[in-house]
C-alpha cells in the first residue's frame, strides 16, 4: 500500500489537552517501554462516525437501540430469515452450520450437555447483539432493529424464557434472566501443578 | 466413521466435527501418498525427504521426455499443475548447461519452488466462510511459519479491504475519541515482536483418544510470525483512558463483525495493533490491513480486520466469550475468559504418518511455546515417559514464541514412544492429557470443553519405522 503522510501534523491535538493523559492512566504501566508522546496523529472521531459502527449491546442494556418487537412479528422474521438454517423447531439444520437455538436446559451437568441459547447463554443481550451483527448468515447486518428485537423475543419465548406476550426493547431485554445466568466462573488456571 | 469407535460418543455436533476432521486429514494424506506412488524412497522419512525427492524425480523424468529440445522452457505448462504458491517450470537435466530463468521475470514477487508442496488443509465445516485451516508443522523448519501457511480461523469469510479506506475508531471511556487511518497508525513509533498465535481449539480431537494422524491435524492451529505494529498502550495514552475503565471491546470489519472483550491491563501491557507480518503487510487471512495482537491469549481474541475499540468498565459478553470459547466443566459450570495459552510442546519429527527407514541416528526435533513467557526447558522421552533427557533449545528464546528444540536419538529398531514436555519460565510444567481430563472432567472434551488442551503428545514408533499418534502414560 502507499502511505501519504497527509496533513497529520496540522491535525495534532493541542498539547495541553494531551498532557492530561498522564492522569488518565489509572495505574496502568506502560510495559512496552516509555510512551514518547503525545504524537497527536489521527482525527477526532465524530459522533456520527462512532454511531455508524457502535452496534454492540451489553448485558445491562447499554448500547441497545430504540425500537421493539414481540413474538408474532418475530415468528414471521424467523420463518423468512432464519428457519432455513436453524430449523422449523429451532433445532438446527445439519449441513447449514445453523445450530440449535433452544433445548438442552438442565443438561449442562448431566454428562451429556447440550449447549444452546436457552441452556447455556448467560445474557439475552448477546442474542440481540449477535443476531444484529452477524445474522442472517447470508445477509449479515441487514435487519432493522425492530426485526432483531422481534426475532429475539421469538427465540426467547420458544425457549420458555419469556412469555409470548412480552415485548423486547431496550428496557425489557436487560431484565430477562437467562436460565444459565450463574453458570460461569473465572479462569483459575494454572489448574495443574507439576512445578519443580 | 463413528460406528467402529469403542470409546464413548461425543455430543452430536462435536462428533460431526471430529468425523469431518478425520476425513479431511485422510483426504490430505491420500493426496500426498498419490504423489509418492512412483517414489523409490517410499520408505524414506516421509514427508520431509520423500516428497521432495518424488516430485523432483517425477518431474525430471517428464522434462527429459518432453524436452528433447534444449531451450524448452515454454513446455513448462504441459506438466502437472504446480502446488499452490508455486509456478511450474521445466526441469533441465543439468542446470549447469542451460541458462536459468530471467531475472525479475516473476514480476518482482517470488514464488516458492514447484517441488515444495506442503499446504494448509481446511476443516470441512458446513460453510467455507466459517471454517479453519491447519499449519503443516511437520514440514516446518526453525520457528517462523511462512505467512501463507499460518493457520486460519474465520467466522464470516476473508474480507477484502482497501487499506486506504480502512480506519480504526477508538471511543467509549476515553477523553478524546479518535479515528486513525492506516497512514496515521504507521506514523506512530513501532515495535516488532516474534509471537505465536494458537487457537484454543488446537487439539480438540485429541482429548479422549488419538484421533488425527499427523501433527498438522493434532497441533496445526499454532503458528509463529514476526509482527510489527503500534503498541496499543501508545494509542490508549493518546486518547486518555478514563477512571473506572477496565475492559475494551475489539471489533473486526468482517461479515461476522467479530468481537471480543479484553481486560484493560492486557491492553496497557504487550498488546499491539499489528499491520505487518514477516516483513510485509498482513496477509488478508491474518487481518489485512490491521489486527489486534494479544501475545499469549487464545487466537480468537487477536481480532482481525480491526476497525473499532471501545473502552468500558465491564466486559461486553459477546457470543464468542459466552456461547463459544468458554470451558464447560464437571458440575455444569463453565470457565469464562480463559485467555492464556499454557505451556505446550510437540515433536514434529518424527511424527504421525512418517516412516523411519531403519535403525540408526535421527535428530528428534519439535516446537515448544508458552503464553506465559519464555520456554525454560524441554525434555524428551523415547521410552513413553519412563526416562527423560533435556533437549537443546535454539536461540534466541523469545517470550510467547515458538522455540525449536532438538535432541539426538540412536534408534535401535525396537518399538518406541516419543514424547516431549516443556517448562516455561514461571516453572509450570506441561501436564499429561490425563491430568487435564481429571482436573476438568466431563470426559475431557467429549462432553465438556474442547478448548485448551496442552497435554503431552505421544508418537509411537513401530519396529518397521512407522510413526503413529498414540496416547501413553508411563
Ligand atoms: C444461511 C444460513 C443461516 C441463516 C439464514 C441464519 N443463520 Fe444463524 N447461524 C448460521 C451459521 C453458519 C452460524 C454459525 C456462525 C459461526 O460459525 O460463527 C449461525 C449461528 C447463529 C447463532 C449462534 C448460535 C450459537 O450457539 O452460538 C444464533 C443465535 C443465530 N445464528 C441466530 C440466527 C437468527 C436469529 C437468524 C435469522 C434472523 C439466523 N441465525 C439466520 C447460519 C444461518
Amino acid at each position: 500500500m502507499s502511505i501519504t503522510m497527509g496533513d497529520a501534523v496540522a491535525r495534532c491535538v493541542p498539547r495541553a489537552c494531551v498532557l492530561a493523559v498522564g492522569l488518565g492512566l489509572a495505574g496502568g504501566a506502560l510495559a512496552e517501554g516509555s510512551y514518547g508522546g503525545p504524537y497527536g496523529f489521527g482525527t477526532p472521531a465524530t459522533a456520527e462516525e462512532i454511531a455508524a459502527w457502535d452496534i454492540d449491546a451489553m448485558p445491562d442494556g447499554r448500547g441497545l437501540p430504540p425500537g421493539e418487537g414481540g413474538y408474532e412479528a418475530g415468528k414471521e422474521v424467523y420463518t423468512l430469515q432464519c428457519l432455513a438454517c436453524h430449523g422449523p423447531d429451532l433445532g438446527g439444520v445439519a449441513g447449514t452450520g445453523g445450530a440449535a437455538l433452544i433445548g438442552g436446559r438442565d443438561t449442562l451437568a448431566s454428562g451429556k450437555p447440550k449447549k444452546t441459547v436457552e441452556s447455556y447463554w448467560p445474557y439475552a443481550s448477546t442474542l440481540f447483539d449477535f443476531t444484529k451483527r452477524a445474522m442472517p448468515f447470508h445477509t449479515p447486518g441487514s435487519m432493522t432493529d425492530d426485526d432483531v428485537y422481534a426475532v429475539t423475543a421469538y427465540i426467547l419465548a420458544e425457549g420458555n424464557i419469556i412469555g409470548k406476550d412480552e415485548v423486547m426493547n431496550a428496557e425489557t431485554l436487560p431484565k430477562v434472566v437467562m436460565p444459565n445466568a450463574d453458570g460461569f466462573i473465572p479462569d483459575p488456571r494454572p489448574d495443574i501443578f507439576n512445578y519443580d | 466413521m463413528s460406528s467402529d469407535r469403542v470409546w464413548p460418543e461425543y455430543d452430536e455436533r462435536t462428533q460431526a466435527m471430529v468425523d469431518a476432521m478425520v476425513e479431511a486429514e485422510e483426504r490430505a494424506l491420500a493426496a500426498r501418498k498419490a504423489e509418492l506412488e512412483d517414489c523409490e524412497c517410499k520408505e524414506g522419512m516421509f514427508p520431509s525427504g520423500g516428497r521432495t525427492a518424488t516430485r523432483r524425480s517425477f518431474l525430471a523424468t517428464s522434462a527429459a521426455v518432453a524436452g528433447g529440445t534444449t531451450l524448452g522452457l515454454a513446455a513448462g505448462g504441459a506438466h502437472a499443475a504446480a502446488p499452490p504458491g508455486a509456478i511450474e517450470f521445466p526441469v533441465p537435466d543439468d542446470p549447469t548447461k542451460i541458462q536459468g530463468r530471467l531475472t525479475n521475470d516473476d514480476g518482482g514477487y517470488g514464488t516458492r519452488s514447484q517441488f515444495e508442496s506442503e499446504v494448509r488443509w481446511r476443516f470441512p465445516t458446513a460453510t467455507k466462510e466459517s471454517s479453519w485451516t491447519m499449519t503443516p508443522l511437520e514440514s516446518g523448519h526453525g520457528i517462523i511459519t511462512p505467512s501463507g501457511l499460518h493457520f486460519e480461523r474465520h467466522h464470516g469469510g476473508i474480507p477484502n479491504i482497501d487499506p486506504a479506506r480502512h480506519a480504526l475508531i477508538i471511543h467509549g471511556m476515553v477523553d478524546r475519541p479518535m479515528k486513525y487511518t492506516m497512514a496515521d497508525l504507521m506514523r506512530f513509533p513501532s515495535v516488532s515482536r516474534f509471537h505465536f498465535i494458537e487457537c484454543s481449539g488446537n487439539g480438540l480431537t485429541e482429548w479422549k483418544e488419538p484421533t488425527l494422524k499427523t501433527v498438522q491435524g493434532t497441533h496445526g492451529l499454532t503458528s509463529t510470525s514476526e509482527w510489527t505494529g503500534v503498541p496499543l498502550s501508545t494509542i490508549l495514552a493518546e486518547v486518555g483512558v478514563q477512571d473506572g475503565a477496565a475492559w475494551v471491546l475489539a471489533e473486526g470489519a468482517d461479515a461476522a463483525v467479530m468481537t471480543r472483550s479484553v481486560p484493560l491491563d492486557k491492553c496497557w501491557g504487550d498488546a499491539m495493533l499489528a499491520y505487518a507480518q514477516n516483513g510485509e503487510a498482513l496477509r488478508p487471512e491474518q487481518g489485512h490491513p490491521l489486527r489486534l495482537l494479544l501475545p499469549g491469549f487464545e487466537g480468537n481474541t487477536h481480532i482481525k480486520w480491526l476497525r473499532r475499540i471501545e473502552v468500558s468498565d465491564a466486559p461486553f459478553m459477546s457470543r464468542e466469550e459466552t456461547s463459544k470459547y468458554t470451558d464447560l466443566l464437571d458440575g455444569g459450570k463453565a470457565r469464562q475468559f480463559s485467555f492464556t495459552m499454557e505451556a505446550k510442546s510437540v515433536i514434529t519429527f518424527p511424527s504421525g504418518e512418517m516412516k523411519l527407514p531403519g535403525a540408526g541416528f535421527y535428530e528428534i526435533t519439535g516446537l515448544a511455546w508458552s503464553g506465559r513467557g519464555r520456554v525454560k526447558r524441554v525434555e524428551v522421552s523415547v521410552d513413553g515417559g519412563r526416562s527423560w533427557r533435556v533437549a537443546s533449545l535454539e536461540g534466541p528464546i523469545m517470550p510467547v514464541c515458538h522455540t525449536r528444540f532438538r535432541i539426538p536419538w540412536q534408534w535401535d529398531g525396537s518399538p518406541a514412544i516419543l514424547q516431549s514436555r516443556c517448562q516455561d519460565e514461571t516453572g509450570y510444567v506441561q501436564p499429561t492429557i490425563k491430568q487435564l481430563v481429571e482436573a476438568r472432567g466431563l470426559d475431557g472434551g467429549k462432553w465438556g470443553s474442547v478448548y485448551h488442551l496442552n497435554g503431552i503428545q505421544s508418537w509411537g514408533v513401530a519396529s518397521d519405522g512407522s510413526v503413529s499418534n498414540v496416547h501413553h502414560y508411563g
